[in-house]
């Protein structure tokens, strides 16, 4: 039997090409990887050299990892703030430990408005995320302190801000991220 | 959002204990960070070779964003000098009248001061420059006041070793990777740095406030001395830096002090030149005869 011309496949183009379109299944690499990667490389941000005089670039890879969060519930596990924390404190300049503690603790208290909270939209999230975002900073410096001589807190006001108003921008990013991650 | 599904298993007991044990697994984790945090605050050292690693594995990207952002600098740099270049002859030209007074003045006085330095036989220590390197990163999220340094131990950097740029001091080493060492800034609150007016040598302290600005504070009490435009040099006393280091600037004054801004900016710094402690030996020394035989200095 001849074989049409049409049907020989070429070498370099994607196989999916006469595959069945339905019922695929995502790639279980991309859809773990991509979380935590994401995650990691925003706490690594912090190590390009971008110097400030007051600490004034957000704590981005916590605004990762809340997106995820409350984003996604259910997506990162009740535990996954210590890994993901003592990850952030070997390159925040923290004392180690204090993001480890700080994102487990702003993960549970999360897991406890969720039990209250049920119907929430994005305003109420973005409020959510706003007051762990200033509750973690300030325990940051005050954890900071009591390792070594710390600041007035006022100095942190304007990470505050910025962090806070930077929290939408994050959430849009992870809702990209998740729909490159869900993707067939 | 709608309510997240795993919150309810339903009547699988494999899946409530699931659910149970992530929660025990979560409180004991925190209670893990915590311990981990308790011993960090008693020994602040601790975990420092795991902050170098983790320095030493970004250390190649930021090196590659430190050329980037270097080399567009210079190339702002170079543009702007051809635009200027007109302007800017006339009044260096201006300037390089005025200052050629007061090198001819300086050259005396160092004549003067070297027979003067005989005469008291006040030895020198020889060479104090141990490397030369650039900051490649900072801790721009967190309170302390931290960079880190592109050379390590490969090149001679130890821990408490001054660090100065070509504008003024920047800080010290605290910690030290194989190629990397983090520097602990003039402006980061646990640094006190002892300093002097550079005009009467009237000594005071400088101690970091976090937010890009240093507190001075005169040793002796009374209303503060200082005035708007003072400049601040490093005073030697300690034997950690070497005097005469250009420090800060003060911009205002307080009831108690100043506040001043520091010469060296670690954002626009070309290199860093890593120093010898001043006196390094006789601060072995005195620390070794310390009153108790006990005192060590605190490793950060």
């Amino acid at each position: 039997m001849k074989i049409p011309v049409t049907t020989i496949r070429l070498p370099t183009r994607p196989a999916r090409e006469y595959e069945s379109r339905f019922d695929r299944e995502q790639s279980l690499l991309k859809m773990l990887a991509i979380p935590i990667a994401s995650v990691a490389i925003a706490s690594m941000i912090t190590a390009l050299p971008i110097f400030t005089e007051e600490p004034l670039l957000p704590p981005l890879g916590l605004l990762m990892f809340l997106s995820w969060r409350l984003m996604r519930p259910g997506l990162l596990p009740v535990w996954s703030g210590v890994p993901f924390g003592l990850m952030d404190d070997v390159f925040s300049g923290q004392p180690f430990g204090s993001a480890g503690l700080l994102w487990s603790l702003a993960m549970l208290s999360i897991e406890i408005i969720d039990a209250r909270a049920i119907w929430r939209d994005h305003l109420q999230d973005w409020l959510i995320a706003a007051i762990v975002i200033a509750a973690v900073l300030l325990g940051g410096l005050w954890i900071a302190g009591m390792a070594h001589a710390a600041p007035e807190p006022a100095v942190l006001i304007p990470q505050i801000i910025l962090s806070i108003l930077l929290y939408p921008l994050a959430v849009r990013i992870c809702a990209r991220l998740d729909s490159w991650r869900l993707a067939t | 959002m709608a309510p997240p599904k795993h919150r309810r298993p339903g009547f699988s007991r494999k899946a409530q204990y699931g659910l149970f044990v992530t929660y025990v697994v979560a409180i004991a984790g925190t209670i893990v960070a915590a311990l981990l945090l308790a011993i960090s605050v008693a020994d602040p050292a601790g975990f420092s070779a795991l902050r170098a690693a983790g320095a030493e594995i970004t250390a190649p990207v930021a090196r590659m964003f430190s050329n980037v952002r270097r080399s567009a600098q210079n190339m702002n740099a170079t543009l702007a000098a051809y635009i200027n270049a007109g302007s800017q002859n006339a009044a260096l030209q201006k300037q390089a009248e005025a200052n050629r007074k007061k090198l001819i003045e300086a050259q005396a006085l160092r004549v003067e001061n070297a027979r003067l330095r005989g005469l008291l036989k006040l030895s020198e220590d020889g060479e104090s420059q141990v490397a030369v390197g650039r900051l490649i990163s900072s801790t721009a999220s967190s309170t302390r006041r931290v960079a880190t340094l592109s050379i390590g131990r490969n090149f001679g950097v130890e821990r408490a070793q001054p660090v100065r740029g070509p504008s003024g001091l920047i800080g010290r080493i605290i910690e030290t990777g194989p190629t990397t060492a983090r520097i602990l800034l003039v402006t980061d609150a646990e640094n006190l740095v002892p300093v002097m007016r550079a005009s009467d040598g009237l000594p005071a302290f400088s101690a970091g406030l976090g937010n890009g600005t240093v507190l001075i504070k005169p040793l002796n009490l009374g209303e503060s001395p200082f005035k708007v435009g003072d400049v601040i040099v490093t005073s030697g006393n300690g034997g950690l830096y070497p005097p005469n280091i250009p420090f800060a600037r003060v911009i205002k004054k307080t009831s108690d002090g100043a506040l001043a801004i520091p010469y060296a900016d670690p954002g626009n710094t070309p290199y860093a030149m890593v120093m010898r402690p001043y006196q390094g030996e006789a601060r072995a020394a005195q620390q070794a005869a310390a009153p108790d035989g006990e005192t060590k200095e605190v490793a950060e």
